[in-house]
């Protein structure tokens, strides 16, 4: 494959907040995979799955050596990743605007079960055009459904952009919001950690890509 | 050479310059082929449902458009968009779909599309043209956007060795006793190697256009053969078009054997479309096979 047809740029926005997330803020374990009480990590945004992939064998959750031969016909490994195949992932993806709302739903689970588990969910700016992500930003405030943190990777791919900004989108609704350098691991880190009592939106920018 | 896909948008920017009733409607996917300083090239971003729907009020207002993007987001995803803000308003458009049924399965399970066809199946008025070679798309094409019904023009980037003439009704490569064989679109050339592999006595029928269903067709070349079996081979799901199949010979005692995209579980693995082909017996060796099963004495 050539150019982009993998994703690259998509893969290469989200390292580093994967990296923070998985290094620094999520509770869960290739132990507690199955754990009901685990956090979980959803990504919505599923093109350019590179970076997850490698933060995984990275935190143990897939072993390395399942990366070499990735999209063939044995792998467990695609350009989208699917949640039966590869331990650890919450979520297939490769669809956009799915992930948001199922993320309103686990999150909504947990409170329901008593869980202390929280949920996070990765989506992309350009991924906010598909308007099931605008349906669930309004359900999760209605249902103040806490435990949520929705992560924006803004890398300005949205074709016609959000007036008042990304942030404001989710604010207006009610949201907690925050924005962040999306290549500052700490700057993420305090962001991803901050207290909040209503779903929460952290806005990572990064420069612009396709 | 020219894939499908180029041969549409070629087609498809001819006939803006020259059609003032022509529209383009996609959500990012292809949208840089088309003259976006054009008005009537309108690329609404990620956001398929209102593909569809802008494309519906286009057409309320008097133009002819074209829908345009991968198939599970041109035709599941704004599936209700299609039955009422195409269907149900009465208006036509030409959805243009590439990817087919897992044309490149690196993608996984969320750019597949087997079911695109029984979906359209579900929907009346619907015409389907599934081309097997590049130089069938225009002219499928330039019919479609001259008209005001609705159409729906399945691409993929399997093809035949050679195009053939294009239109309603079923066109027949070979004459048998044995049976007959209905190849669909890039089915064609992986057919006509297994019956000859198989040095068997069918006729085979082709079709690039599936919608209408030519029951004529199919039926007159049944009553030709000594044997009222039926092989039918598409490239989406298998059995998509049984009742229609079953409807054509309702008066004639048949047997029938449908190949597809099996349906019974989903393939999570990706790997290539050849991988998937032998994984559905779809190659030359399950078609085969299933040719000398079927046809057997």
């Amino acid at each position: 494959m050539t150019g982009d047809e993998k994703h690259e740029w998509a893969a290469a926005s989200t390292i580093d907040v994967l990296w923070v997330l998985y290094d620094r803020v999520l509770d869960v374990t290739p132990a507690t995979v199955d754990d009901p009480d685990r956090d979980r990590f959803l990504l919505s945004k599923g093109h350019g799955p590179m970076a997850y992939y490698a933060v995984l064998a990275e935190k143990g959750f897939i072993s390395e050596s399942t990366l070499d031969d990735w999209t063939s016909w044995d792998s467990p490994l695609g350009l989208h990743p699917d949640r039966a195949l590869v331990n650890g992932v919450e979520i297939s993806s490769g669809s956009l605007g799915h992930g948001l709302p199922i993320a309103v739903g686990t999150a909504l689970g947990q409170r329901i079960a008593g869980s202390a588990g929280r949920t996070f969910v990765l989506v992309g700016d350009g991924e906010l055009d598909e308007g099931s992500n605008h349906e669930a930003i309004a359900v999760a405030a209605r249902l103040n459904v806490a435990n949520l943190t929705a992560i924006v990777i803004d890398n300005q791919n949205s074709m016609y952009g959000w007036p008042g900004g990304i942030a404001g989108r989710f604010a207006v609704e009610g949201w907690q919001t925050a924005e962040v350098d999306g290549r500052d691991h700490e700057a993420i880190f305090t962001a991803l950690t901050a207290p909040h009592d209503r779903p929460y939106a952290v806005v990572a920018k990064i420069e612009k890509s396709y | 050479m020219t894939t499908m896909r180029e041969a549409f948008i070629n087609t498809v920017n001819e006939e803006l310059e020259n059609d003032p009733r022509i529209a383009v409607v996609t959500a990012v996917i292809s949208a840089s082929n088309f003259p976006q300083d054009r008005e009537r090239v309108v690329d609404v971003g990620i956001r398929e449902q209102t593909m569809v729907g802008v494309a519906g009020g286009l057409a309320l207002a008097g133009l002819r458009p074209v829908v345009h993007s991968y198939a599970p987001f041109l035709v599941e995803r704004p599936y209700e968009q299609i039955k009422l803000d195409i269907g149900h308003q009465d208006v036509g458009a030409v959805f243009v779909s590439i990817g087919a049924s897992y044309d490149d399965p690196a993608w996984g399970r969320t750019h597949q599309s087997p079911g695109d066809v029984a979906l359209f199946d579900t929907l009346p008025g619907w015409t389907v043209h599934v081309p097997g070679h590049p130089d069938e798309v225009t002219p499928l094409l330039r019919q479609a956007l001259k008209d005001d019904n609705r159409v729906y023009v399945r691409l993929s980037l399997h093809e035949n060795a050679q195009a053939y003439p294009v239109g309603e009704g079923f066109t027949a490569l070979r004459h048998g006793k044995r049976g007959v064989v209905l190849a669909v679109g890039p089915m064609l050339d992986r057919v006509l190697k297994a019956v000859d592999s198989e040095n068997a006595d069918v006729t085979v029928l082709y079709a690039a256009t599936v919608r209408p269903f030519d029951s004529d067709g199919l039926r007159k070349a049944v009553q030709e053969t000594d044997h009222a079996d039926v092989m039918v081979v598409e490239p989406y799901l298998e059995g998509t078009s049984a009742h229609l199949v079953s409807e054509a010979l309702q008066q004639i005692p048949h047997r029938v054997r449908y190949a597809g995209v099996k349906r019974h579980a989903e393939l999570r693995n990706y790997g290539t479309a050849e991988d998937h082909d032998a994984a559905h017996d779809l190659d030359v060796v399950g078609l085969g096979s299933a040719v000398r099963s079927f046809f057997r004495g």
